[in-house]
């Protein structure tokens, strides 16, 4: 069987993979998970200014069955994470995860005993990005990094069962 | 009808002389040192006419390790006619940390006693629905107390690498 | 553990989860319903989801560590935090603040309070309904966003706020960037009323919707919009004047009925009592005693600092008289004291007193320590009365700090307020309550 993930295959594979790509990159559908202080940045990056709409992200879905990108923004304590757990395995594949925010890359400036130390120790992460907050202009460097990664990465267009 | 802090606090030293330990003030807030058991007494004496201190501002714990009487309870009483702030602190041991529950007499003194009973440990009794606040239910150990390490964590789910 | 509504839940009813993780809990509050039809029978919130350790993180953490921490309390007006914080330890030091940068402090507070009413009243109108009302809001909090990025360097999280004063002087053209920004609150503000106040749909659906009443507001514990929504007239800037709010003239808005809409209206009025107070302070702020952010010696900071790693000093080194430099003033006009400043940069890398204040002021053991004992503070935070009770044992750590969140009040009735309405009527109420994650959990 031709390795699919890193985008090797013949010609009309590797086609219709970049177009798989194209498709899924420009119209995600992102799912917010805010906690904490940096979903009023989120607020702002999705708002009139900063505008996420014209990346194709502007539909905020607020349930994770309609989502494929989970967006972990502001705090995970403990008591939290079983929750983010279920949220992350209730998305149907595909789906990427961004950590949003320090306190979500890795526990942040709260280094004690209720604070999970980076999102990464629950979930698979895509893309990190850093700032307390983070200006918006970071927020659309990361997600326009996330589009490259999808549109590069190999799609599994077969249903197949995901081992992970 | 105004009504001075001396008066309030003569009234209170009439009322209370024996349960009343010390009052001192420091950087202007007057502090009331109080036996446990007059608690309740004096919150209901204070919430009446001329005094109406009606407004439960806080309720908080210190703990101070090694000594004999480890916990130490703080009350904040506010009354809104004469904008006047007092503050009463009970003393409680470590093997005997229970203190009576205003929730009868002020109702967000339900939430706020659940706070001190999950970060210290310490028991209300008569207190309606005494459970956790901010930590989940299976956390052991009280986290605000000094001998309980910062950061000692006690995930709820298994954490990957 | 059984929840106390599992345990008292009756025959025939439903048990309905609105979980953590949810659009309009804004962030991170768990409400469990029990429904009878649509109808509300018992009501349980379980809240902790964002508890982060404030109080134990203070005990180990110098007071100059903790005003980050403090500015991540109530995100969304932290320049309120950060004050109320730092008068505390004024009172315990026995620092007296300058009196532009007290003006400095009014300006962004006020700011920093129309923001706070901003979300929230987006945040209650989106969930009602209607989005515009919430980009509108958030167009206007970006033109405020760009004089605080102005003035302090950072759009949320700032820690401008220092023991003793600010960290620094406004920009040069600060009037004209505040002009902009109160005419652009005061069209949003316009519009919304516009939008909102008249509105059948919005008058149905909060109007007599979940009242409170003054008796039950007092005995909960109520501070700040939802207080004065019932009719009760307690502000702590009237009751307890602090910085300059004795001299500018504002009145405080009061509500008849103490339902949704009357929290909704109160914050749209005080927004614009804010603004009034700004546009006060602008004329009544004293002028500064040195050029705006720059050095009395007319040497750019940065040119210094790389001056002095090219090359040692020309001419002769001047000493200070007590080897101090306490009797030079290092930010003049905006802070004030000798030991809780931080030296400027450019002193500590061109002097050797800077050097030396530099030193004692981050070194383990030293620094900022007040005299042992423990008092009470409090500011008018977005939400209410916002209380710092700091106990200090004479070292540089504090023993213990509490902060008096007044969310925790508010939001402790709305078990009480919702029982016998409907499950829609949820959403609005909390809204209306301003719940903020950061400060209810702490």
């Amino acid at each position: 069987m031709k390795n699919k993930k890193d985008g090797k295959g013949g010609f009309i594979t590797t086609t219709f993979n970049s177009m798989l790509g194209w498709g899924r990159k420009f119209s995600l559908f992102q799912y917010p998970f805010i906690t904490a202080c940096c979903g009023m940045e989120y607020m702002s990056v999705a708002c009139a200014h900063y505008d996420l709409d014209r990346f194709g992200m502007g539909w905020t879905r607020f349930t994770p069955r309609q989502a494929d990108m989970l967006l972990v923004v502001g705090t995970i304590s403990h008591k939290e994470a079983p929750v983010l757990k279920t949220v992350y395995d209730q998305m149907t594949e595909p789906k990427w995860v961004v950590a949003f925010g320090a306190c979500a890359v890795s526990g942040g400036i709260y280094d004690n005993y209720a604070v999970v130390q980076g999102i990464d120790r629950i979930i698979p992460v895509d893309v990190y990005i850093p700032g307390c907050p983070p200006r918006p202009e970071t927020v659309i460097n990361a997600l326009i990094k996330l589009q490259e990664k999808i549109q590069k990465e190999g799609h599994e267009w077969r249903f197949q069962k995901k081992k992970s | 009808m105004a009504i001075s802090k001396e008066k309030i606090l003569e009234d209170l030293k009439q009322k209370f002389s024996s349960e009343i330990l010390d009052i001192t003030a420091q950087f202007g807030d007057d502090i009331i040192l109080i036996k446990k058991e007059a608690l309740l007494d004096i919150a209901n004496f204070l919430m009446e006419d001329p005094y109406s201190f009606t407004m439960l501002l806080d309720l908080t714990c210190v703990d101070y390790l090694g000594e004999q009487q480890r916990f130490e309870m703080v009350y904040q009483f506010f009354s809104l006619s004469h904008k006047l702030r007092l503050r009463f602190k009970a003393r409680l041991q470590e093997n005997d940390c229970r203190i009576a529950s205003l929730t009868s007499i002020f109702k967000n003194a339900n939430w706020l006693e659940r706070e001190a009973y999950d970060m210290f440990g310490v028991h209300f009794t008569g207190h309606p629905y005494l459970r956790r606040l901010f930590m989940y239910d299976g956390f052991e150990g009280h986290p605000l107390r000094k001998d309980y390490p910062l950061r000692k964590q006690q995930p709820k789910i298994q954490l990957r690498k | 553990m059984k929840y106390r509504i599992q345990e008292e839940a009756r025959e025939g009813t439903m048990l309905i989860n609105m979980g953590p993780s949810h659009p309009a809990m804004h962030g991170t509050t768990r409400v469990m319903l029990e429904l009878d039809g649509e109808k509300i029978v018992n009501c349980e919130l379980e809240m902790g989801y964002l508890h982060r350790g404030f109080e134990k993180i203070c005990e180990n953490k110098t007071y100059f560590n903790m005003l980050i921490y403090t500015d991540r309390m109530n995100y969304v007006s932290p320049l309120i935090n950060n004050t109320g914080y730092v008068m505390t330890l004024e009172k315990m030091l026995g620092i007296d603040v300058p009196e532009r940068a007290q003006y400095i402090r009014v300006i962004l507070n006020e700011f920093s309070r129309v923001c706070d009413h901003l979300t929230a009243l987006a945040a209650m109108c989106m969930e009602c309904g209607a989005f515009t009302v919430f980009l509108y809001m958030m167009k206007a909090r970006e033109y405020i966003w760009d004089l605080m990025e102005q003035t302090t360097g950072a759009r949320m999280t700032t820690s401008f706020i220092r023991i003793g004063g600010v960290r620094s002087d406004f920009p040069a053209d600060w009037k004209e960037t505040t002009r902009i920004a109160v005419e652009e609150t005061r069209k949003v503000l316009k519009d919304c009323h516009g939008l909102m106040s008249k509105n059948k749909i919005f008058l149905n659906r909060t109007r007599d919707v979940a009242i409170v009443t003054q008796e039950m507001a007092i005995n909960y514990g109520w501070t700040g919009p939802c207080l004065r929504s019932t009719g009760v007239n307690y502000d702590v800037r009237k009751a307890f004047p602090y910085l300059v709010y004795d001299q500018v003239d504002f009145e405080i808005p009061l509500g008849k009925r103490g339902d949704n809409f009357d929290r909704y209206m109160v914050r749209m009025q005080e927004m614009e009592q804010s603004l009034r107070i700004v546009e006060q302070c602008m004329t009544k702020i004293p002028e500064p005693s040195s050029p705006l952010q720059s050095r009395p010696d007319g040497v750019e900071p940065a040119d210094a600092i790389k001056a002095s790693r090219m090359k040692r000093p020309d001419g002769a080194i001047k000493l200070s008289p007590n080897l101090e430099g306490t009797e030079k003033e290092k930010y003049p006009g905006i802070l004030a004291g000798k030991k809780n400043i931080v030296p400027p940069k450019e002193d500590t890398y061109t002097n050797i007193e800077g050097l030396i204040s530099h030193f004692k002021f981050f070194m383990r053991g030293h620094g900022i320590r007040p005299p042992k004992g423990e008092v009470y503070f409090a500011v008018e935070g977005g939400s209410g009365e916002l209380g710092f009770y700091i106990i200090s044992d004479g070292t540089d750590k504090p023993y213990r700090l509490h902060l008096r969140a007044p969310c925790l009040h508010i939001v402790a009735a709305l078990e009480e307020l919702v029982l016998g309405n409907y499950v829609a009527d949820v959403i609005p109420t909390f809204g209306s309550m301003n719940m903020i994650g950061g400060e209810l959990d702490r």
